[in-house]
């Protein structure tokens, strides 16, 4: 629940959510980042740490270099919100199913 | 993208298997939980027309309705197959489709082993892409973070 907060209020920003974008389409180090925008390294690195606080994006090391991606937990959480959903929704169809048995045979 | 696992729920239902599915078909707003709803209305009624290619779809208390997917496979009283377009926004998207498929296995004349899936979750994932592609801007950046909004919050 914080995250979601959080992470809306990272995109907020114009120059976070470029780096956002590019991290959807490439996994990418903070210098590749930085070559494309017109923000120092050290600015993108901030705004990564954001993005991080935030959970929607991810760091790896490669050898020497730190690469960013999209955090996939995002589609986690979605699949584990639908998990829940479907827990909810079957257990009260199991239970109306059953029930209109019981009616059945009162109605015999 | 990493392989999300799909959405499987077994369990028995204390019915026959022609009630276990007509329960959950025809009978489906009997059951269907009142708090999850796209519309902007309270749902009225929750609907799975009953043949291939039928709608699924709600009817709010002011008469509109809103699409939750479609029946993909409809094999009475033994399997179902609903496909879901309901994106991470809680949004119809006809071009967002992930399955579920309902498989009702009569164990005795009163007793139905039902197993659900809902797979295709992956997609999930893979909408971002797709909507920055198809709208510029604003609005499809609107769509893509709500949908990471929405997915952190779950």
């Amino acid at each position: 629940m914080a995250n979601a907060s959080i992470g809306f209020a990272a995109l907020g920003d114009p120059t976070r959510r470029l780096i956002f974008e590019r991290l959807a389409r490439h996994p990418m180090s903070v210098g590749k980042l930085a070559a494309g925008l017109s923000v120092t390294r050290p600015a993108v690195s901030q705004h990564l740490r954001k993005l991080k606080e935030a959970a929607l994006v991810t760091e790896r090391q490669e050898g020497t270099r730190r690469v960013y991606r999209l955090d996939p937990k995002g589609v986690e959480a979605m699949r584990s919100y639908l998990d829940r959903f479907w827990d909810r929704a079957l257990a009260a169809f199991k239970e109306a199913a059953e029930k209109a048995d019981v009616e059945e045979e009162k109605a015999q | 993208m990493s392989i999300i696992e799909p959405v499987i729920k077994q369990f028995v239902v204390e019915t026959s298997q022609e009630r276990a599915f007509q329960v959950f078909t025809d009978g489906i707003d009997r059951w269907w939980p009142r708090e999850h709803h796209i519309g902007k209305s309270p749902l009225a009624r929750e609907v799975i027309e009953p043949k291939q290619g039928g709608r699924w779809y709600s009817i709010c208390q002011d008469g509109t309705e809103c699409d939750t997917g479609k029946v993909l496979a409809w094999d009475p009283p033994r399997r179902l197959v609903l496909s879901w377009q309901i994106t991470a926004k809680w949004e119809y998207d006809p071009s967002f489709v992930t399955e579920i498929e309902v498989t009702f296995t009569a164990e005795g004349p009163k007793r139905t082993l039902v197993h659900f899936e809902h797979r295709n979750l992956e997609r999930y994932g893979e909408s971002a892409p797709e909507l920055r592609k198809s709208i510029a801007a604003q609005e499809g950046w609107g769509q893509t973070l709500d949908a990471f909004k929405r997915a952190a919050e779950s």
